[in-house]
């Protein structure tokens, strides 16, 4: 019993990151902007929030400069894409491969190496914070989307603008508010994995973390709850070969245990040789404004 | 608000280009400046570094050319609005089944070992893009999702295989046994060194015979289509899923090519890790070269060149690091991409329902 509570608080743990950052996903993609930058954005939220906080020692500065700097990146995904109309993936590319540039050049000017920021202390972390914001904001945006103005005129924007039009809403402003909403969800999933999991900010630790995230909206189908659910069932697997790897371990098995962590990506795959068919993105996705 | 999709004249094309990378220093040089370093000292370092010898500039050609085949692999889906994003997993695997395939028939003759490493190369990223574009294709799966799974997968699988059961006893990396030196490419005096021959040909000729094929023959024409028109290349004979599933798999073909750079022209062996990510400058390049192959070569050879550039900045300078080129890189990318010219058509599939939703 005491093992599947771990197993159960393991997996929660594992899987905010990616829900942060899945649902930041989901605010901009639900008002039809792609946002590809999320794995960027994500690195440079945790690198904002783990320097922000070995400086101040205040977790939730952290988290609050995390957010700041998180929207000011995505805003370069509106600049370039609503003001200027450049292509969506485009930028998306364009500003990972920024981050995996700017984190190690702003570590550099603040702390004078590019690998890592200072480690931080245990009480400088948080350990479950953040799971609480998690928890109120699915609920938040499962909520405002369907019955808040704000999320209607955000689904229309990405559903069919015209009528968005019609009803004497910007389309464009409804856009640049999904995006820049994306960037603050994002840089929190980053700032989790390095004031939470980790205990600093180290060179390209999100490790694909910010694909995943896409890869669990495009499976959640763009909902609130199913992408939460993929979510969780990312971590669960994560959390559950670390567990089945002590297990093994045990047993003396080793050689086939270093193939567990290939477990969800195998699982992801067979679902979507199952049932990859049944995805419908909202209309409007990546359309110019 | 319209995206610049209509065709420019040459001119203000080329004033547009003119107008973008000189964004691109400008902002770079407030970063350098911001780092305590001097623009130009930096920009001489650059030059200097990518192009100030014979050798300097083979090194620059020897990292364009993955970068290149990446990116001729990522257009050739692209063109068909498909996004590839599996790329770095297919070259993964070529380099993988050349490594290992040369290492077995290390006592053969040399056009032997070298003739069947590289179609042992070409056929595993085949297979592993063969195996996205079947997810895509038959079972209506996101290829970008089901790429990056199989990006991991390729990586963990290698990785485990090689640290299993072929890992090299005398050295302390995560690497294979490598392949006897007399076995590699020739490398050319002119270059002084660097580890470049004639296998460079490959990218141009790869190139021209993807513009050849896109161009002139029939069935290339109707994978440009399939974007774009997907009811004209129906029309014309040609059957959706095939045509997706070629574009696809054969991108898989052209990455799998670069395991024969990888094991005949660089390391010789299945390095852990070797690629820095060659899928995803793939993506940079192919978009930057508005998915036309001579473009990408040319995207390729300024990639190549920062990159190499770049090094020299760990030694040269106190402020800034390699990783400048990557924010150079971006900078260049997000600027270039206001005016470009890739077919807005290929976007909108992401946002229709697959086939059969």
């Amino acid at each position: 019993m005491e093992y599947l509570w771990e197993l159960i608080w393991s997996s929660l743990r594992l899987a905010s990151p990616l829900c942060f950052a899945a649902l930041g996903g989901l605010l901009s993609e639900r008002s039809g902007v792609i946002n590809l930058a999320l794995e960027g954005t994500m690195l440079i939220g945790a690198f904002t929030a783990a320097a922000v906080t070995s400086l101040t020692h205040e977790p939730f500065l952290g988290f609050a400069a995390a957010a700041l700097v998180g929207a000011m990146y995505t805003a370069i995904l509106g600049f370039f894409s609503l003001t200027l109309g450049a292509q969506q993936v485009v930028v998306g590319m364009g500003l990972n491969i920024l981050a995996f540039g700017m984190t190690p050049y702003l570590n550099k000017l603040l702390f004078g190496v590019t690998s890592s920021t200072p480690s931080l202390d245990s009480a400088d972390r948080l350990s479950y914070e953040p799971l609480v914001l998690l928890f109120f904001l699915i609920l938040l945006i499962q909520f405002g989307l369907k019955h808040m103005r704000f999320g209607l005129w955000l689904r229309t924007a990405g559903e069919e603008a015209k009528a968005l039009d019609a009803a004497g809403i910007s389309r464009l402003a409804t856009r640049w508010a999904g995006v820049l909403l994306s960037g603050v969800l994002a840089a929190w999933g980053g700032a989790v994995l390095s004031v939470m999991l980790a205990s600093q900010f180290t060179r390209q630790m999100t490790a694909g973390a910010g694909f995943m995230a896409i890869a669990a909206l495009i499976l959640g189908r763009w909902q609130v709850l199913p992408t939460a659910l993929v979510c969780l069932f990312f971590g669960l697997t994560d959390a559950g070969q670390i567990r089945l790897q002590q297990i093994l371990s045990e047993a003396g098995e080793k050689r086939w245990l270093a193939l567990l962590p290939l477990l969800p990506y195998l699982v992801t795959l067979a679902v979507l040789a199952l049932q990859g068919g049944r995805m419908r993105a909202p209309r409007e996705l990546g359309r110019s404004t | 608000m319209s995206q610049s999709a209509r065709p420019k004249s040459l001119g203000s094309s080329v004033a547009t280009l003119a107008f973008a990378l000189f964004l691109s220093l400008a902002v770079c040089s407030v970063f350098i400046l911001i780092a305590g370093e001097k623009p130009l000292a930096v920009a001489r370092i650059f030059l200097t570094g990518a192009f100030g010898t014979p050798y300097d500039l083979g090194l620059s050609l020897f990292h364009a050319l993955p970068i290149a085949l990446a990116g001729l692999a990522v257009a050739l889906g692209l063109r068909s609005g498909l996004f590839n994003i599996g790329v770095e997993g297919q070259l993964i695997m070529g380099t993988f089944a050349a490594a290992l395939t040369a290492q077995a028939l290390s006592h053969q003759a040399w056009p032997v070992l070298f003739v069947v490493s590289s179609l042992s190369a070409l056929a595993a990223g085949f297979a592993w893009g063969a195996l996205l574009a079947w997810l895509k294709a038959s079972r209506g799966a996101h290829e970008v999702v089901s790429g990056i799974m199989l990006n991991t997968l390729a990586y963990g699988l290698t990785s485990w295989c090689v640290l299993q059961f072929f890992a090299n006893p005398h050295s302390q990396n995560p690497e294979s046994l490598p392949i006897a030196e007399e076995l590699r490419f020739a490398l050319w005096p002119f270059f002084d060194g660097a580890p470049m021959s004639w296998h460079i040909l490959l990218v141009p000729l790869i190139a021209l015979l993807l513009w050849i094929w896109s161009n002139w023959t029939r069935s290339g024409f109707a994978m440009s289509l399939v974007g774009s028109a997907p009811g004209a290349a129906r029309h014309a004979g040609f059957s959706l899923k095939s045509l997706e599933f070629w574009a696809i798999s054969l991108g898989g073909l052209i990455a799998g090519s670069i395991g024969i750079v990888e094991v005949f022209g660089n390391n010789g062996r299945f390095v852990i890790g070797f690629s820095p990510g060659y899928g995803f400058l793939g993506i940079a390049v192919a978009l930057l070269g508005r998915l036309h192959p001579f473009g990408i070569l040319f995207a390729s050879l300024v990639f190549g060149a920062l990159y190499k550039g770049s090094l020299e900045l760990d030694f040269e300078t106190q402020g800034i690091t390699k990783d400048f080129a990557l924010i150079l890189q971006a900078v260049i990318i997000l600027f270039l991409s206001c005016e470009s010219l890739i077919p807005k058509s290929w976007l909108n599939r992401f946002s229709r329902p697959t086939e059969g939703a």
